[in-house]
């Protein structure tokens, strides 16, 4: 995947780490899997890239 | 024997009327017929009405002596509505039905989003209408019954089918036993358990759907608009979804998803019903509202086709041909196109103006538009019944964003039924200005209708074989295309030619039309004088030319009908 100039800062992806986390715990466990769909559609609609999405699938499903 | 029912079917609204069989021995021995059509519903009909329109006649059989049960289909489309004004019957579907062009989607209590068919000043119907299926039937029925090109056999099932050479030979049961009847093409109109399919043991290709829906019809006074409204997950049916329409007589159509595993014959128990349209009506606020059931019954999506229509002298259509869903209300509205088009399509090689390869034609043209509805109308199924835990997250997700976020709204749109266009259709004319055009309907498109008047509409003057519609300032049609016209009609190809003009009468032109306005120009993207568009018996665009010329008249002509 190229990096794009807008790549997030080691720091903020820090930040985001804690947030997601303590996020996840605060929605019920069942609701874990539709809790990240949402994320995962949210940044959809910023990143205005199907081809993007499509590469990120990939390698989300990559090293289980 | 073949006993048909006597009893007329229950209803609420419909006064079902019992039609004396056809019976062989009242009547001479059976020569060898055009064409047989099995089956009489929307997509049977609408062929024969057609074929008889083009001067061939046919036999209607159906094992029934009356019309369908239940409301069924319901909601047609503009498409439908204008196919149905060529069999003469769009002023009584108009009479008898509830027009709309909007559709609600609630989640939670919230209309999350608002559906607006677009309905333009050049169009003569509504992008919908509610009718019911048994007034549709009717009307149709009435419609060949008028017609002495149509022999219309109540009581009659086919119950053994073989391909001979170069014919179709049936056997025919009857309230008196057995007759045997050749035609030489067999219409497969028998809908979506048709037994003709099954005897050629033909296999259809795509997906059947788990999600199964309760259609129940009941009579209830609710003082809602004719809108159509889905629900989504309410708290009474979790995770499934809920669908309710107005129809004409008072009575309203509720379709409920039922729960992953649940028995249809339970499901279709009363009190099972009562349960459930209860719960409905009181999240919607009339619990109060006494009602009374006229019709229910099951059914699960399903998106398959045929991957052929015609095999030797059989030729598939509508519900035989291929099994759609009803989101995006895609079953007789597909079966209309059908009809229209196989009609056509077998009017010509019956009558011998063109070859084989027209239905070969036929069957590339709707099966590629039963594909693309596939497509479709998969996308609007897999969000109405997700078929497994992925789909199920994803729409959840939807509907939770949904909320509070604009962006996923348009996900709820099923996608309406419309007119497939032949764009790469073999009919298409190669060298016509077809790619020159900036605006109008292009190759294989339907066509535009234009309000001319009041109750005046372009549709109203075409149809009944080919239309060439001659654009001129002039008054008259030039002599070198009138020579290809009169050369076409002396062969027995129907050809009307239409005269589109600043008002005076065009010489030449069969009808003409006054468009001083500019209004048919505008649509059709005509700015030259001797501009011109040919359409095809189903109204469908094969050529169109910023100047036509004789020559490019006649290679269109060849080419829409292969010999």
């Amino acid at each position: 995947m190229s990096e794009q100039n807008n790549t997030l800062p080691v720091d903020a992806l820090e930040m985001i780490y804690d947030e997601l986390a303590s996020a996840i715990d605060e929605v019920d466990k069942e609701a874990t899997a539709l809790f990240l769909v949402k994320l995962v559609l949210l940044n959809a609609k910023t990143i205005g890239s199907a081809e993007t999405l499509r590469e990120h699938i990939r390698i989300a499903k990559q090293d289980f | 024997m073949h006993l048909p029912s006597t009893e007329p079917r229950f209803s609420l609204y419909y006064d079902y009327k019992i039609h004396q069989p056809w019976l062989a021995s009242q009547h001479a021995p059976q020569d060898r017929k055009q064409v047989v059509i099995v089956g009489a519903g929307p997509s049977g009909l609408v062929t024969a009405l057609e074929l008889a329109r083009l001067g061939v006649s046919c036999v209607v059989v159906t094992a029934e002596l009356q019309v369908s049960q239940g409301s069924r289909a319901l909601a047609f489309t503009r498409r439908s509505m204008e196919i149905l004004q060529q069999v003469g019957i769009d002023e009584r579907m108009t009479e008898a039905g509830l027009p709309w062009r909007f559709g609600n989607s609630y989640y939670r209590g919230k209309r999350v989003f608002r559906m607006e068919a677009p309905y333009d000043v050049n169009d003569r119907f509504y992008p919908l209408i509610n009718v019911q299926q048994q007034y549709m039937e009717e009307f149709l029925h009435d419609a060949c019954k008028a017609n002495p090109l149509i022999d219309f056999r109540w009581g009659n099932k086919v119950v053994q089918v073989e391909q001979k050479e170069g014919y179709v030979e049936l056997v025919v049961d009857t309230p008196e036993g057995t007759y045997s009847l050749e035609t030489q093409w067999l219409v497969a109109a028998d809908g979506g358990r048709s037994g003709i399919r099954a005897a050629l043991g033909l296999e259809m290709e795509g997906t059947s759907y788990e999600g199964k829906f309760v259609i129940a019809d009941i009579k209830i006074d609710l003082p809602l608009p004719t809108e159509r409204m889905a629900f989504f997950a309410p708290e009474w049916n979790p995770g499934n979804t809920i669908l309710m329409h107005r129809e004409p007589h008072g009575i309203w159509r509720l379709d409920y998803q039922l729960p992953e595993g649940e028995d249809p014959d339970e499901a279709l128990k009363p009190e099972s019903i009562k349960a459930r349209i209860d719960a409905q009506l009181a999240m919607i606020g009339y619990a109060d509202k006494t009602w009374e059931l006229d019709w229910c019954s099951v059914y699960s999506a399903r998106t398959l086709t045929l991957p052929d229509y015609v095999h030797d002298n059989i030729l598939f259509t509508g519900d035989a041909a291929h099994l759609l869903p009803i989101f995006g209300v895609r079953g007789a509205n597909t079966g209309f196109q059908d009809g229209q088009s196989l009609a056509w399509h077998l009017a010509f090689v019956v009558k011998g103006l063109a070859s084989r390869k027209l239905l070969e034609n036929y069957s590339a043209e709707r099966v590629t538009a039963a594909r693309e509805i596939i497509e479709e109308a998969g996308k609007s199924t897999r969000f109405m019944t997700p078929p497994s835990r992925g789909f199920h997250l994803l729409r959840d997700a939807v509907l939770s964003l949904s909320l509070t976020q604009a962006f996923v709204r348009p996900l709820y749109h099923w996608r309406t039924s419309r007119p497939h266009e032949y764009t790469h259709s073999a009919l298409n004319s190669m060298g016509d200005d077809n790619a020159l055009f900036q605006a109008g309907p292009a190759h294989g498109a339907p066509p535009k209708n234009v309000r001319l008047g009041a109750d005046n509409y372009l549709l109203d003057y075409l149809g009944g074989g080919f239309d060439l519609l001659y654009f001129t300032q002039n008054q008259t049609v030039p002599e070198s295309i009138m020579t290809v016209v009169r050369q076409a009609r002396a062969k027995g190809i129907p050809l009307n030619v239409v005269g589109i003009g600043p008002g005076l009468e065009i010489a030449g032109a069969d009808k003409t039309i006054n468009d001083a306005s500019g209004a048919i120009r505008g649509c059709y993207g005509v700015n030259n004088h001797g501009a011109a568009y040919l359409l095809r018996p189903d109204q469908h665009i094969c050529a169109r030319w910023i100047n036509l010329d004789a020559m490019r008249l006649q290679m269109a002509l060849n080419t829409a009908l292969p010999q």
